[in-house]
């Protein structure tokens, strides 16, 4: 009978029964390797892409402390200059293609997306299994390259170095080929689900935030991916068998291959932090217990950072010798880009203004985006300027400034949702205070790592160097120490939350006061997500939504 | 609690007798299912547009870069070839919609004859081509750094080319034969209908290359005097080959830093330019053409355009066989013949890529 309970109404004397849901739904090893239930694709990933982060992170704390002396003689360094570089380039790589890129959309996206819409599943929920064995196909190709000789040029595989180089591109090549793959294939899903399953009454402006940005999300991986994949696919056979195609010596284009790269790369830099948007969208609302302000302005300046972001990427290539008119075109579009992003700061600001805001947890974590976004975004534009890029490009500004983006944005935003659905994915509540404290050291070393990056750039210290002069050493030791406290904040988050799966309250159905779907079904939610199709209103709507003290979490009035 | 147990329950019962085995739990109705896997197929092929997208954008670039190097390769091209592929190939379409109808109206042994129609077209073709990749291989015809053309004589003739790739086929038909020979043997319609399409797309491929090589030797017939000089300067040339591939491969590396310009008026990288002369009478457009950066770099885009196509129809083929099976435990009927639908979609698109690429490599001259 628990288990037909509607959990609307369910009395929290529940707990003392077996309660069924989709952890306990089934059991064994095969129940989880051959799962069709989105939520548990989405934990199998969310612990795999966990696992890549640990990975890449162990090769930045590398970099850094590689870098604490000038190493101007090549002895006394910590690393060879040959290690170094395999270093940075499998941080970079491992960072993008397989904890970024996944992150949001496939761990907390697949696990939100069906019940944030009110549907029992995907709609190709096969598929959506093989994306994930796609994902660890691929991990298991970045392993390999890990395993043997490494890869040293860099994430971006720059042609003509790339294809002379003797370390392992080839199988890098194949790795990211088949990760591509498992994102397109993510992405057609999401927007396939969310175009033909929505229940009634679930229109297109009474979805979440968080499903228009990964709704955005998903058309950037549908349509960008696949040209990374033919370009990866010709870099492959261009070591394999010398095609030529981007080799000079073969009166090949190695500009081409940039232009293809970037192709794709730009707009999966919105691929990555598009998502994170989306979280913070809903974090900001629930937190500050008052309705989002602008709903439109956000979802349709998701949509169009999505479709802006396809015209940029020739901004990465402002040196590489393009003619002037394209150069000031590219600069000129990529101003436009920040337009949308701006309006999304603002609103989230304008959200808080006059909200009951709760400082907890992912409150914390999501104010320490705002800041951090803020900042990536307008180094940005000193990046989009054409005479400012002449002398940034190459240098640790641009290092310092991706970073802001990247990992204050994206991973930020990740770890804040993270600890917002956190009981409602496994059940738990965590120690809110000892959260706020990793969400305070995160920011405290993130900003004393990055921010003497902004320094050191504009000084002209170039990136990839495994040596420096003497005078940035200062500067460098501080983003050191700062990248040690990053890590340190970050194990607090991890130990926080493991420490709630074994010691954790139970967690009620809606600790936080969502009024979004997922709220509304038990935390962990049942196998079906919802018995009989819930009842849709505005999701932003808190006004019939207040504290309930037996329980420790909010219910509907 | 009563009325929400009631209305539960009612569900259930109702979700009992409105999924039948072909429609999956998490849709409501028939109609949802096919609508999804439809645009879900339809994002597919956009992804498959973008794909390919590069290797044009590739395309557009270099020809641009040279014209009259592509103009004058492509007349290597065996345009009769070419021509009898895009025909199979658009038969086959016809047969794909023609499958979708009889899905749609349950004829099912109607549907298992055109998806094998299809499937056998598809297997024409890659004959087809195997025999124009491996005739090209012989001459030296290849890609980038491999090519060595030396077009008057067969400088990798004794390689085997063709014998070597028909083994995987062999391999294929052989096993359709045995698997129609066990069905018949267990009287079994299921396996006929299956391992008969099999067997005859198994042969179908064989059938493709005696045309084609019917047709590329026709098509050499007033070159027979370049054939014999080839027998008898065979070893010499053989030498030659190996030796400019190797000088071609140095100079390759060793101008690697210096800009492409000053490559492509270097002499050295020049494999043999007198006995260079393409199948059709025509003047040599520039001294340096048979060059690695030069025709090599022609059939780089056409080993990756026309190859990456043949994957497609490979994939092609195995997704047919699967529908295959389906249609022969006559799985499909006007409520659900989705993936027949859905495979006739991606088939036109391999078939619609296919339009392009004819006239862009074969019909340039
Ligand atoms: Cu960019």
């Amino acid at each position: 009978m628990s288990a037909v309970t509607s959990p609307i109404t369910a009395p929290v004397t529940t707990e003392e029964k077996v309660e069924h849901h989709y952890l306990n739904h089934s059991s064994g090893f095969l129940s989880w390797a051959l799962t069709l239930d989105h939520k548990r694709i989405g934990m199998m990933y969310l612990a795999g892409i966990l696992f890549a982060f640990f990975l890449g992170g162990v090769f930045a704390l590398a970099i850094r402390f590689h870098l604490w002396n000038p190493n101007k003689d090549p002895d006394l360094a910590l690393f060879t200059n040959q290690t170094y570089n395999r270093i940075f380039t499998l941080h970079g790589a491992i960072m993008v293609f397989l904890f970024i890129i996944p992150s949001v959309p496939a761990a907390l996206g697949n696990f939100l997306l069906p019940i944030m819409l009110g549907t029992k599943d995907v709609a190709f929920p096969r598929l959506n299994l093989s994306s994930f064995y796609l994902w660890v196909i691929g991990f298991i190709f970045f392993s390999f390259t890990l395993a043997t000789s490494g890869i040293d040029t860099g994430w971006t595989f720059y042609t003509p170095y790339s294809i002379e180089t003797t370390s392992s591109v080839t199988p890098a090549t194949f790795g990211v080929f088949i990760l591509g793959f498992s994102s397109i294939f993510t992405g057609l899903n999401f927007i396939v689900t969310i175009n033909t399953m929505r229940p009634p009454g679930m229109t297109w402006f009474r979805m979440p935030l968080f499903l228009w940005a990964v709704y955005a999300t998903s058309i950037i991986q549908v349509l960008a991916t696949p040209v990374l994949g033919i370009t990866v696919l010709l870099l492959a056979m261009e070591r394999l068998i010398g095609i030529g195609i981007f080799d000079p010596a073969l009166n090949g284009d190695p500009v081409t291959f940039q232009h293809f790269f970037w192709f794709y790369s730009h707009p999966a830099v919105y691929i990555m932090i598009l998502p994170a948007m989306g979280i913070i969208s809903e974090l900001m609302s629930v937190h500050s217990h008052k309705g989002i302000f602008g709903y439109r302005m956000i979802a349709y300046s998701s949509i169009a950072i999505a479709l802006f972001g396809f015209l940029v990427w020739g901004h990465h290539m402002f040196t590489a010798g393009m003619s002037d008119i394209t150069t000031i075109v590219f600069s000129a579009l990529t101003f436009t880009v920040s337009i949308p992003s701006a309006i999304k700061v603002f609103n989230w600001v304008g959200t808080m203004y006059q909200g009951t805001v709760a400082i907890n947890t992912p409150m914390v974590y999501a104010l320490s985006f705002l800041f951090l976004f803020t900042i990536g975004g307008l180094t940005g534009l000193f990046l989009g300027a054409l005479s400012v890029d002449m002398h940034l490009h190459d240098t640790y500004f641009v290092v310092a400034h991706f970073h802001y983006v990247m990992m204050g944005g994206t991973l930020v935003a990740f770890v804040g949702g993270l600890f917002h659905w956190w009981p409602k994915m496994t059940g738990k509540m965590f120690n809110d205070a000892a959260g706020i404290l990793s969400g305070v050291i995160v920011f405290i070393g993130f900003n004393l790592t990055f921010l003497p990056q902004f320094v050191l750039g504009t000084r002209g210290m170039p990136r990839r160097y495994a040596s420096y002069v003497e005078e940035f050493q200062e500067l460098h030791r501080l983003s050191t120490i700062g990248a040690a406290t990053l890590g340190v904040g970050l194990l607090v988050a991890g130990i926080v939350l493991l420490h709630s799966l074994f010691y954790g309250k139970k967690a009620p159905k809606n600790p936080w006061g969502g009024a979004t779907l997922e709220w509304e079904c038990s935390s962990p939610p049942p196998h079906d997500n919802f018995s009989s199709p819930p009842s849709v209103g505005d999701p932003y709507d808190f006004s019939k939504i207040e504290y309930d003290g037996k329980s420790g979490g909010y219910v509907k009035k | 609690m009563t009325t929400e147990a009631a209305v539960h329950t009612d569900n259930h019962d109702h979700g009992h007798h409105d999924h039948p085995a072909w429609l999956a739990h998490h849709f409501d109705d028939a109609q949802q299912q096919f609508d999804a896997g439809k645009f879900g197929m339809w994002m597919f092929l956009v992804t498959e547009v973008l794909f390919f997208s590069g290797m044009f954008c590739a395309y557009v670039l270099f020809r641009n870069r040279n014209p009259e190097v592509f103009e004058y390769c492509s007349s290597f091209l065996n345009t009769k070839l070419g021509a009898i592929n895009t025909g199979v190939l658009l038969f086959s379409s016809l047969t794909m919609a023609w499958a979708v109808r009889a899905a749609q109206l349950k004829q099912h042994t109607l549907l298992v004859g055109m998806l094998g129609a299809t499937l056998g077209c598809a297997a024409v073709f890659l004959g087809v081509k195997a025999v124009e990749y491996t005739h090209k291989w012989e001459l030296g015809l290849l890609p980038g750094k491999l090519y060595v053309a030396q077009v008057e004589n067969a400088v990798h003739a004794d390689h085997h080319y063709l014998r070597n790739v028909l083994i995987v086929p062999l391999i294929y038909t052989v096993i359709g034969l045995l698997y129609y020979l066990y069905s018949i043997v267990i009287s079994s319609r299921l396996h006929r209908q299956i391992a008969g399409p099999v067997f005859v797309s198994g042969v179908c491929f064989f059938a493709g290359v005696l045309l084609g090589q019917y047709l590329e030797s026709g098509d050499h017939g007033d070159h027979a005097a370049h054939a014999s000089h080839s027998t008898s300067h065979g070893d010499e040339a053989g030498h030659d080959g190996a030796a400019s591939s190797h000088s071609g491969t140095d100079v390759a590396t060793a101008n690697a830093a210096t800009p492409p310009l000053t490559l492509v008026s270097d002499s050295s990288r020049l494999l043999n330019p007198d006995v260079f002369v393409s199948p059709v009478e025509q003047e040599i457009p520039r001294s340096d053409v048979n060059n690695q950066g030069m025709a090599g770099l022609f059939f780089s885009i056409y080993y990756c355009m026309t190859g990456v196509h043949a994957v497609h129809i490979i994939g092609g083929m195995v997704v047919i066989i699967w529908l295959i099976v389906k249609a022969a435990r006559h799985e499909f009927h006007s409520q659900y013949f989705g993936p027949v639908d859905n495979v006739g979609l991606y088939w036109h698109l391999v078939d619609f890529i296919w339009i392009y690429l004819f006239p862009l490599l074969y019909l340039i001259t």
